[in-house]
């Protein structure tokens, strides 16, 4: 017997979702479009599991429709393309990120700008033009428009590039907009997970200092050695930001967890960004002084266009750039999921669709 | 107190202070160092009544020190210039605003923003190097190095001109760092005070489209008529606040009263900017999701350094800009004090100090 999500489209897809806000992902039939005259189809080989695919599978949005099929770091293998499809052909090695859908006629749109427009689709958990609820990246395959698609080159190893599609360019985007990607400059970055290790390297790929902000001293090892950090601050520790007062023309907020930003906007020099990326729930407190006395700034940024997004898998695949990650099975990802919680992990879990993610009957 | 800088000579001087939290003000006998090398002396003939002077005066941040004399709107002229002083010569129109020294080395000093300066000294309520306080324009004169001090041109009227060495430069300076000037855009301007009222005006002057935003809606006919605002916008109506969703490109805040921001922030496009430069002594809240989700900032700016204030006095003189005033003397200002911590002034009062300030 068939249920409606086999039968809503003509090709059959294999996946793992959440059925309910308990989030715990199970295997799940269901099915596809037929690739159209603009779509690119491609065989998953990976999915990267980012902290967002977590806040909705277990409702934690309160948007979350179920069944939930998560994932927006999705890469493999093209299968087929529609007969209008100009820029990708059967064999190629491509991704999808956060996004499959936008207006294509509203001003960011019209900017390459389509993480801003209105009318924005995302890969997962939204409802596509068609009426029909979008299923992300822990699945067998995907289809998506072209416009959509971004292609991976050769010399970035898949499983890795991965996360690039949404971490990637959630710090790469607001590093090039706020102006923090010049040689010499001094950034910080807060918080050192999935986004914030990303962060770390692509500023340091643009001759940037680095130092890492976070209230766990026993990343500062990690911080310094591997990912290449230039200095480390405790930020419980108020004589240690006490002496990096004034010291950083910007900074990478990338936690969401409820924290205050005074203290950051003391780290800032004159004329200071603070920009947040990551998304706690209530407000943060801001003082007008600090924030007029040095002409400082705090701006927000998400993910970023598609162009960008090309724009940033190229500059990462020059500088060989690759995310740190931690492959595993499909089988595996509710203790994934856990372990996520609890920030266990250096530094995203990559699913290995195309080895571990078997259809059952 | 200074031990490895001669003390200077001190000559009398004469202005109005507070003395305490009250923050009444009354006839106070005071002195002022001596005319030095790089120095400017002014005969105050006007001086605006910022906010500022009623928070400081009051101790509304935290940070007075009594005897205060408040003031930094200062216009006047010069009667003495020291011998190393080539701007400006005895007779020459003249203004100081919100500062009268710097370390003049570090790097904000180096980049003409002396504003932002970490050893910044304000023209009153502050302190210069040799330990002695500094004291501001509610008085008859003022001694302040030529760094600081601003050429008037000719054609801007000295009384309704004052309002602009804090007002006028507050406003200037933030929309030019945040590239708040491309015509045709759209600017919302909150709060219709001594900051908004200038706003508007160098706002039209830069070709912008101009929204006010304000609480108030007797504040409306004004906008619109008098100061030729393209629109209005009542903060205090939701279906109002609603329907202007993503309709500006920029907004500068100049409300100094502790208040919300995210209304502020949803009638905002994406990309959009809003820039505080009011002073409230309680924290704001900022909401991170419309931040992240449509790409806004929140940015803030205090003054400008000098080039850019005279580039600003520069730019009023050209397109007739200044202040709109009510003028009043030196002992009405206990009354302009309460009404201004009401709003009751249309925009700035500015003091006659030149024919009313007397012992």
């Amino acid at each position: 017997m068939t249920s409606l999500h086999e039968e809503e489209h003509p090709n059959k897809a294999f996946g793992w979702a959440a059925r309910d806000s308990s989030g715990v992902l199970s295997p799940f039939n269901f099915s596809r479009r037929a690739t159209g005259e603009k779509d690119v189809a491609f065989k998953v080989l990976y999915c990267g599991i980012c902290h967002s695919d977590l806040h909705m599978v277990k409702n934690e949005w309160g948007s979350s429709v179920y069944p939930l099929v998560p994932g927006h770091e999705v890469v493999g293998e093209v299968t087929e393309v529609g007969n209008k499809v100009q820029n990708f052909k059967v064999g190629d090695r491509v991704g999808v990120g956060c996004m499959v859908g936008s207006c294509h006629s509203c001003d960011s749109c019209k900017d390459n700008l389509e993480n801003y427009c209105s009318k924005m689709v995302l890969t997962y958990g939204a409802k596509n033009y068609d009426g029909t609820i979008t299923y992300g990246g822990y699945s067998d395959t995907m289809v998506a428009d072209e416009h959509f698609i971004v292609g991976i080159p050769d010399n970035l190893p898949l499983d890795a590039a991965a996360p690039l599609l949404c971490a990637g360019i959630t710090v790469y985007s607001p590093l090039r907009y706020y102006g923090l990607d010049k040689p010499g400059l001094h950034i910080g970055v807060v918080g050192l997970g999935g986004l914030g290790h990303v962060a770390v390297k692509f500023a340091k790929a643009m001759g940037v200092k680095v130092t890492v902000i976070s209230t766990s001293p026993n990343k500062k090892k990690e911080a310094l050695e591997n990912l290449g950090a230039d200095s480390f601050l405790i930020s419980r520790d108020q004589d240690q930001l006490q002496g990096a007062n004034g010291t950083l023309d910007g900074i990478i907020d990338t936690v969401s967890a409820q924290h205050p930003v005074v203290p950051l906007l003391g780290l800032l020099k004159s004329n200071g960004k603070l920009v947040l990326v990551g998304l706690p729930e209530k407000p943060l407190e801001l003082l007008a002084f600090p924030l007029l006395q040095g002409r400082k700034l705090v701006g927000g940024s998400m993910i970023g266009g598609i162009k960008e997004t090309q724009e940033m898998i190229d500059f990462a695949a020059k500088h060989n750039l690759k995310p740190d990650i931690e492959v595993v099975a499909m089988e595996y990802v509710n203790t994934a999921m856990e372990r996520l919680l609890k920030a266990d992990v250096k530094y995203r879990f990559v699913i290995d669709i195309g080895k571990t993610l078997k259809a059952t009957s | 107190m200074s031990t490895t800088v001669e003390e200077q000579k001190q000559q009398k001087a004469f202005g109005w202070a507070a003395t305490d939290q009250s923050g009444t003000l009354s006839p106070f006998n005071f002195s002022r160092r001596e005319n030095g090398d790089e120095d400017v002396t002014l005969k105050i003939l006007y001086c605006g009544v910022c906010h500022s002077d009623l928070h400081v005066l009051k101790n509304e941040w935290g940070f007075t020190s009594y005897p205060v004399v408040p003031g930094h709107e200062i216009v006047g002229v010069a009667t003495k210039v020291g011998k190393n002083v080539t701007n400006f010569k005895v007779g020459d129109r003249v203004g100081v605003g919100v500062l009268v020294g710097s370390c003049k080395t570090c790097e904000c000093c180096q980049q003409d923003l002396e504003n932002y300066c970490p050893q910044i000294i304000f023209t009153f309520n502050s302190y210069n190097p040799d330990g002695t306080k500094t004291y501001g324009g509610y008085s008859d004169m003022i001694v302040v190095d030529q760094r600081y001090v601003l050429r008037f041109p000719d054609n801007l009227p000295l009384d309704a001109g004052a309002p602009l060495l804090c007002a006028g430069i507050t406003v200037y300076s933030s929309m030019k760092y945040y590239g708040m000037t491309e015509a045709g855009k759209h600017l919302g301007v909150a709060g219709l005070g001594g900051l908004g009222h200038v706003a508007v005006k160098i706002a039209k002057a830069f070709g912008l489209k101009v929204t006010v935003i304000s609480s108030s809606p007797d504040k409306e006919s004004e906008a619109i008529n008098r100061l030729e605002a393209d629109s209005f916008l009542l903060s205090s109506d939701p279906a109002k606040m609603k329907s202007a969703i993503g309709s500006m490109d920029y907004i500068i805040d100049t409300v100094s009263a502790a208040h919300p921001l995210l209304p502020l922030l949803s009638v905002l496009k994406v990309n959009g900017k809003l820039v505080t430069v009011g002073l409230p002594n309680k924290p704001l809240e900022l909401p991170v999701f419309p931040l992240v989700f449509g790409r806004k900032l929140v940015g803030g700016s205090d003054v400008g350094g000098m080039k850019e204030t005279q580039e600003m006095l520069d730019f009023c003189a050209k397109h007739n800009i200044a202040a709109d005033i009510e003028l009043i003397r030196m002992d009405e200002i206990n009354t302009a004090m309460e009404r201004l911590a009401k709003s009751d002034v249309r925009y700035r009062f500015v003091i006659d100090v030149g024919n009313s300030l007397s012992q």
